[in-house]
């Protein structure tokens, strides 16, 4: 992801990471005039997605590389949004096993990618070409875009 | 990036009725093991009605609900109740998109949980 609006971090797999991320996220959004409530969306999306590869990508060892890309886009159905790019370069796991659980069940755990795919308009996961994974999301300006009865994956 | 860190500041305070604890920060993946260490302590008494005070908790993420829905189900084996007072709007929508919000009693005041 390049380009004069693009936002580009490189971090470690270190939880004291997370605020650092949030703020930088959070100011990058403002600077692209979303509004408060989708700005909270995308900050959590990004601390989630973080939180998982940490604690499920590097089992919790920190000190391993994660990077971090925003860009804005102009997608040709969904009009204006961005796209955030997660890509470690710890263990692949099957993309079949990410999924969110049933929210029935009360116990703690698994509730990373169900809150992801609430609040963005589309997620991919995916392996990446040398290891590791990447995750994709899109969030668009505007709702009427959003798919937010099928949160499949789609960018 | 340089940031100063912050950590949680919980403090707990025993009625005869009731504990309350009152937690003010972000409570995310690096500080919700300090909000932990604080449940399972506090879950070694056995209460029977634990009132989070969450009026100065800003931001929360899927670590920190899983660590008060840790709480609720340890409590709730020993008959005791959780619940979450003074939830900011965003951290009331997290525990709504996770459904979660209907496990808890939630009220706005602490008063209202005494009662509650």
């Amino acid at each position: 992801m390049s380009g004069p609006d693009a936002l580009s971090l490189e971090i470690t797999s270190d939880p004291a990471e997370l605020p650092k991320v949030r703020t930088t996220v959070r100011n990058w959004s403002k600077r692209h005039d979303w509004q408060e409530d989708q700005i909270a969306d995308i900050v959590l999306a990004v601390d989630e997605a973080l939180s998982n590869v940490i604690r499920h990508g590097y089992d919790g060892e920190p000190g391993h590389k994660i990077k971090v890309a925003a860009r804005m886009i102009e997608d040709p159905s969904h009009g204006p949004g961005l796209e955030i790019s997660i890509r470690d370069f710890g263990k692949q796991v099957e993309l079949d096993s990410i999924r969110g659980r049933d929210l029935d069940d009360l116990r703690p755990g698994g509730l990373g990618v169900h809150i992801i795919r609430s609040v963005m308009s589309c997620t991919k996961y995916s392996h990446a070409d040398g290891g590791g994974m990447q995750l994709v999301m899109r969030k668009y300006k505007h709702r009427a875009g959003e798919d937010s009865q099928s949160p499949t994956e789609k960018p | 990036m340089s940031e100063r860190q912050q950590n949680l500041d919980i403090r707990t305070s025993r009625e005869p009725d009731a504990t309350i604890v009152k937690i003010s920060g972000e409570v995310d993946l690096r500080t919700s093991p300090q909000l932990r260490d604080v449940f399972l302590e506090l879950l070694e008494t056995k209460p029977q009605r634990v009132i989070l005070d969450l009026t100065g908790v800003g931001y929360v993420d899927s670590s920190g609900v899983g660590t008060i829905v840790e709480l609720k189900r340890r409590a709730m084996q020993d008959n005791g109740t959780v619940i979450l007072v003074g939830l900011q709007a965003r951290v009331r929508s997290l525990f709504e998109i996770t459904r979660l919000d209907k496990f808890f009693t939630i009220t706005a005041t602490v008063d209202e949980a005494r009662q509650a």
